[in-house]
């Protein structure tokens, strides 16, 4: 019996040194303190990797918002202004479906429009027309129904904005501005 | 903290009792709560009440380790080989099936192996692992080299084990009398002798008779 090397590696059955053992056995040691050793190489290795990842991701982040800009937006006529009563409100899908937009009548000769999602989470928002807001109802979020601006809740952004023409008494989506407050 | 170099587990299996108060403390620790890690195994019952607790033996080239395709199993620099890493083990049974001693155990709820880990959240802050500090006999005991001299002078420690051409040296010793003199235990030699030898026991006899026909 002999006192035993606290740093000793297991001893591989075939008892020859670890220089001479297959790859796999580095690879894959028995022992904790090898397992988890990481060399200084391995780390500066990783270090460089994962920055030149964040660097790559910032390139491509700014490619796309350099590259990918969305085309003009095309003009589509939502509803007739005399079929939208003071008060009532209309989902369209613009500028492409699945993309759901609210018109609301807020008085004679005031007709707004705003993305339906939700700024926090994309839930759809509800329009209270009397309560005079949109109502989230995931996060009992709110936003002013004039204006798109947040009253409450979770969410700090504005809904997005749908650009309105009147054209003989057709009420027509040319736009979507998008704001950050 | 690793567990202490001095400090031994020392199995004096003669001294079994088979009590099962080690079987009933290692199903009550924290760790594995209800699940036991030692188990309670009978020589030969047709012939003696002789029971042996089998523990982790901790061998310094732990087989369960070698054959291990998941690289769950490991060995921390105390010489302590820990239960199967559970987001590696793929419960392949392969360390069941190779380890020499019998020692892990496959729990399929889990599909996790779990062995003896000589009570790791015990003796690496110093204390005694569940089994040693409740055997009333002391056949398993955990301490130094000089207080087992001290306990059993008629008996030495032991931890070479040769099971066929495998020798395997352990962390966890066997108490052995000082009258046997080899230098190490070769559990299957009675084996090796009884299928060499004409065998003496009638039950033998009639499994080889068996095999014959």
């Amino acid at each position: 019996m002999s006192a035993r090397d606290p740093d000793e590696l297991t001893i591989p059955p075939d008892g020859r040194p670890t220089a001479q053992q297959p790859r796999w056995r580095r690879d894959f040691p028995i022992d904790v303190p090898q397992d988890q050793y990481v060399a200084r190489r391995e780390f500066s290795k990783f270090l460089v990797l994962t920055s030149f990842a964040f660097v790559v991701g910032q390139i491509w982040i700014l490619a796309k918002s350099l590259l990918g800009r969305r085309p003009a937006f095309t003009g589509t006529p939502v509803a007739r202004i005399d079929e939208l009563a003071v008060g009532s409100f209309r989902q369209f899908e613009y500028p492409g479906p699945g993309e759901p937009k609210l018109l609301v009548r807020l008085s004679e000769h005031e007709v707004v429009a705003f993305d339906q999602r939700c700024t926090h989470l994309s839930c759809p928002v509800h329009p209270q027309v009397e309560r005079g807001l949109f109502h989230c109802p995931c996060h009992k979020g709110s936003f002013d129904l004039a204006t798109g601006r947040p009253l409450s809740g979770p969410p700090r952004r504005p809904l997005p904005r749908v650009d309105l023409e009147l054209r003989d008494g057709v009420v027509w989506a040319v736009g979507v501005t998008e704001r950050t407050s | 903290m690793p567990v202490p170099a001095d400090h031994h587990f020392y199995l004096d299996l003669a001294r079994c009792i088979g009590c099962n108060a080690c079987v009933q403390a290692c199903t009550e620790c924290d760790t594995h709560k209800g699940v036991s890690m030692i188990q309670l195994d009978f020589v030969d019952r047709s012939r003696s009440t002789q029971t042996v607790p089998v523990v982790c033996m901790h061998c310094d080239q732990p087989t369960c380790a070698e054959v291990c395709p998941a690289d769950a199993i490991k060995r921390t620099e105390d010489g302590v080989v820990q239960t199967a890493h559970k987001a590696r083990c793929i419960a392949c049974n392969n360390c069941v099936l190779a380890c020499p001693f019998g020692v892990p155990k496959m729990h399929d709820t889990a599909s996790l192996m779990m062995k003896c880990d000589m009570c790791y959240d015990r003796t690496s802050r110093g204390l005694k692992p569940m089994c040693a500090s409740v055997c009333p006999s002391q056949a398993l005991f955990f301490g130094t080299h000089e207080e087992i001299e001290t306990l059993r002078p008629a008996s030495r420690a032991i931890d070479n084990f040769r099971f066929g051409a495998q020798v395997v040296s352990t962390r966890v010793r066997m108490l052995v009398p000082r009258t046997f003199a080899e230098p190490l235990l070769a559990i299957s030699a009675p084996l090796e002798r009884a299928a060499s030898a004409e065998p003496a026991d009638p039950l033998l006899a009639n499994l080889y008779q068996e095999n014959d026909a």
